[in-house]
């Protein structure tokens, strides 16, 4: 009994016998792994070039007919589109949008998703019927459902962001309920329960937490494909509001004089994809670094 | 293999020399393993025995040069299989031999065998690998070695699927590869920890025939001194990486020479149930649990599950300051019971009977004010506590569910943690800093800071090493004596049963087959399956104190 006294403190001491655990230091650990910096800091990079960019590029919408469709030069150093106006301001206009958008789909589709798959992990009353109605919405296609959206209330950047939200909601739910499903039969989350703890107390602390490093990663790779199909939808020409330059408007634009200057669809679609990689890259990381079943085996 | 030496015919099978592998820089200490020297040989089996860290697996996985060489480095000593050295051999060389010389077989069946293969062929594709006989040869050979390790109609189960097997069943098809090739080594880690003591019994039975009957030598590895009372020709003790004591296993087990040893040995429970006085007498009923029934399963709108009926009028007495054992393999449905009295899971039918009121009838709302008065303590102290909270605000949870002010509280859990016997001052601590029987001390006081009438322990020292479960034992008797606590106290171990429980319940298949004294049911159990219960406790009547009073 002593002895074991004098071992607990010696161990409580020393940190205990496994202190792998990433509990303090998370944004350390994060940042340790070479695909989140490199991703984080390209992120980072066009985050600054989206916010402050505008400011030294001039004006996207003004419109030049006599510098119609100029290749790359030291004026413009993207070249000019069919009514003169400079690639280089739309381009870094655009990323405003792509951004925007990656950023509004994540975080709409991570809090519903949240809500509903707390409420269908948890609630088993709900659970068939949430889950019913999800495998409902994962079989319309998303770019369909995009455009018959945008038919009937107009393209407006909500009627997109609520168009490619809606698709992407039944995997956050599905994700959120796997998590609920094998915590709540975790021994501390039913000690909670005989200890009398009401439900959203046992959500918001026994559970929630769980929940954040699958829901970061998953947010990641919702924002990539959000911009993705954002761009897909203005190239099909049912997206934003064409005068809009997002950068899928700019390339659909560019579409018609593909041949004749490939710049107007390349400079558009390498930012696009640079970001998107950025994204995704990060999200790769942090499922590496984040993701128990990953990192314990590292 | 030509080349082995004939000397290596009469030598030891295995010979360990002065063996040390080195650990990466950042852990507890420089070397898993140091120093270690032991020899197996043929037609003997080596039990080496340790706690958790003792570096008994490192051992064997080095042996078999499975272990991830950057990470574990052998950096001095010898390995000789027949009598040649195989530490730096290269890959592919170390990979005929496994199989052919040495096999291994491993605690946890079901993830050691392919689910999508069936057991037949992965037997066979060890032939395939290192014979160059023909299906039909493989093929015969295959069913003849399912029949030497008794599987029972080796023919269908040839086709069967890893989890068409029970786990004994499986441990049986894990021995069938390790031996198809007849090799002179088999390594065996923990290969019956994860089986209930009744298959437990008959995999070790297995073990010691074929081996004699094929002359292999058998370097086991456990925990359970029971076990090694049971198989062991000669005993390994290790100790934080080294090996403190070698022996014959009758001397090992009997006169024991070094203190670790003494005390692992002194760790393990008796059989024998200890003499209980002045605490008999008229007592205070704390619960009764009336015609408990629980069927799991049932078909809803979009799923059609099969029904099992876990929990069979399951009916039980509990008083004040008593330990009721509710014994039982697993599948038994003593978890069942214990998780519907606390209302984890609802129950079928049947009354749960706390000063009057019946908890089973209860709606959530009106429950919850009478869930204080059960508090449970779970088996796997790893997951009891919220990883990402402080065990300060794990154990202040409950009363302040019930209105305690925090302050009042925090008081109070400091007060327990000094009962459990850690520093007031962990309190600040996250679990991740304590090790498994502190942890476990932590759910105790947390079970306590309810005040709670009733404590369901539930395998609470099945997941801890022995030293560290004598101790958690005690402190749950202390605890319950302390509190006047009533404990229906959950698990498959005899030996603890003996020790802590008052009166025993037997479950099986879902009912209560025995119920009585500790003492009377033990020494006179009288349903066959009690029988078979106690005939299978490891190390029945080999170890010296299961005699004492026996």
């Amino acid at each position: 009994m002593a002895r074991d006294r004098d071992l607990a403190l010696e161990a409580a001491d020393a940190g205990g016998e496994e202190a792998a655990r990433p509990e303090p230091s998370l944004w350390r650990l994060v940042l340790a792994n070479r695909a989140v910096f490199w991703g984080g800091l390209l992120l980072v990079v066009m985050v600054a070039v989206a916010l402050v960019g505008p400011a030294f590029t001039g004006d996207p919408m003004a419109i030049n007919p006599i510098q119609r469709l100029k290749p790359p030069s030291a004026a413009f150093p993207f070249g000019t589109d069919f009514l003169g106006r400079d690639l280089l301001a739309r381009v870094v206009y655009g990323a405003r949008i792509s951004l925007a958008v990656g950023l509004a789909v994540a975080v709409i589709a991570i809090s519903v998703g949240l809500v509903l798959g707390m409420i269908a992990g948890y609630v088993r009353a709900l659970d068939a019927v949430v889950m019913r109605v999800m495998d409902g919405l994962m079989a319309i296609p998303g770019i369909l459902l995009a455009i018959a959206l945008i038919s009937l209330s107009g393209a407006t950047l909500l009627t997109v962001i609520v168009a490619i939200v809606i698709p992407e909601i039944p995997r956050v739910v599905r994700l959120v309920r796997s998590v609920v499903l094998t915590v709540r039969e975790e021994p501390y989350v039913e000690a909670a329960i005989a200890a009398g703890t009401r439900l959203p107390w046992i959500l918001i602390r026994h559970v929630l937490p769980n929940t954040v490093a699958p829901l970061i990663v998953q947010a990641s790779y919702i924002s990539g494909s959000a911009m993705l199909t954002e761009s897909i939808l203005g190239f099909l020409g049912a997206g934003i509001p064409p005068e809009i330059p997002s950068w899928g408007n700019i390339m659909s634009e560019g579409r018609t004089y593909f041949q004749l200057s490939p710049w107007i669809i390349f400079f558009p679609g390498v930012a696009l994809a640079l970001t998107v990689l950025a994204v995704n890259t990060v999200g790769d990381g942090l499922r590496d670094t984040l993701d128990p079943r990953i990192a314990r085996k590292m | 293999m030509t080349e082995s030496p004939p000397a290596a015919r009469s030598g030891p099978v295995l010979e360990i020399r002065d063996l040390t592998v080195s650990l990466p820089k950042g852990a507890d200490r420089p070397f898993a393993i140091e120093g270690v020297s032991f020899t197996v040989a043929r037609g003997e089996i080596v039990c080496v025995v340790g706690e958790s860290g003792s570096g008994k697996s490192v051992t064997a996985f080095t042996v078999m040069g499975l272990v991830p060489r950057r990470e574990l480095r052998p950096v001095r000593g010898e390995v000789r299989l027949l009598g040649r050295s195989i530490l730096g051999l290269p890959e592919a060389e170390l990979r005929r031999l496994r199989g052919e010389r040495m096999a291994m077989i491993f605690q946890e069946p079901m993830t050691a065998l392919n689910p999508v293969m069936r057991v037949g062929e992965q037997i066979a594709e060890v032939l395939e690998i290192h014979t160059d006989l023909g299906p039909r040869e493989r093929r015969e050979r295959v069913l003849a070695v399912m029949r030497d390790v008794r599987l029972p109609e080796p023919e269908r189960l040839y086709h069967a699927y890893p989890h068409q097997l029970s786990g004994g069943q499986r441990q049986r098809v894990m021995i069938a590869m390790a031996l198809v090739l007849d090799p002179a080594l088999l390594i065996a880690d923990e290969p019956t920890t994860a089986l209930d003591v009744t298959t437990q019994a008959q995999i070790l039975e297995l073990i010691r025939d074929l081996q004699r009957r094929r002359g292999t030598g058998v370097m086991f590895i456990t925990h359970d001194f029971g076990v090694v009372a049971e198989i062991a020709d000669r005993v390994v003790v290790m100790q934080e990486g080294r090996v403190v004591e070698v022996g014959p296993a009758e001397e090992v087990l009997h006169r024991p020479r070094h203190p670790y040893t003494r005390m692992l040995i002194g760790a393990v429970p008796s059989l024998v149930p200890p003499e209980r006085r002045g605490e008999d007498g008229p007592r205070e009923r704390a619960l009764l649990v009336r015609g408990l029934d629980k069927v799991y399963g049932r078909s809803g709108w979009f799923a059609r599950g099969r029904v099992v009926h876990a929990a069979k009028s399951v009916t039980l007495t509990l008083h004040r300051g008593e330990t009721l054992g509710l014994v039982g393999e697993s599948g038994s449905g003593k978890t069942t019971v214990a998780r519907c009295i606390l209302r984890l899971v609802e129950a079928s039918s049947g009354e749960i009977l706390i000063d009057g009121v019946d908890l089973a009838k209860l709606r959530a709302s009106a429950l919850r004010p009478h869930r204080r008065h059960i508090q449970i303590v779970f088996q796997d102290p790893y997951r009891s506590l919220n990883p990402r909270r402080t065990v300060g605000q794990s154990i202040i949870e409950g009363p302040m569910n019930f209105g305690v002010p925090r302050a009042e509280a925090l008081r109070r859990a400091r007060e327990l943690m000094r009962v459990v016997g850690l520093a007031p001052e962990a309190l600040e601590r996250y679990p991740h800093q304590f090790s498994g029987g502190q942890r476990q001390r932590i759910c105790i006081a947390r079970a306590l800071a309810m005040e709670p009438k009733v404590l369901v322990a539930d395998e609470p020292v099945s997941a801890l090493d022995v030293s560290v479960q004598a101790q958690v034992l005690e402190l749950l008797d202390e605890v319950r004596r302390r509190f006047g606590l009533a404990m229906l106290f959950i698990t498959h171990d005899l030996r603890v049963a003996a020790q802590i429980c008052h009166r025993v319940m037997v479950m099986w298949q879902g009912e209560v087959v025995e119920e009585g004294p500790t003492a009377r049911v033990f020494r006179d159990p009288n349903h066959p399956y009690t029988q078979r219960l106690m005939a299978a406790a490891p190390g029945r009547g080999r170890l010296l104190h299961d005699r004492i009073g026996g």
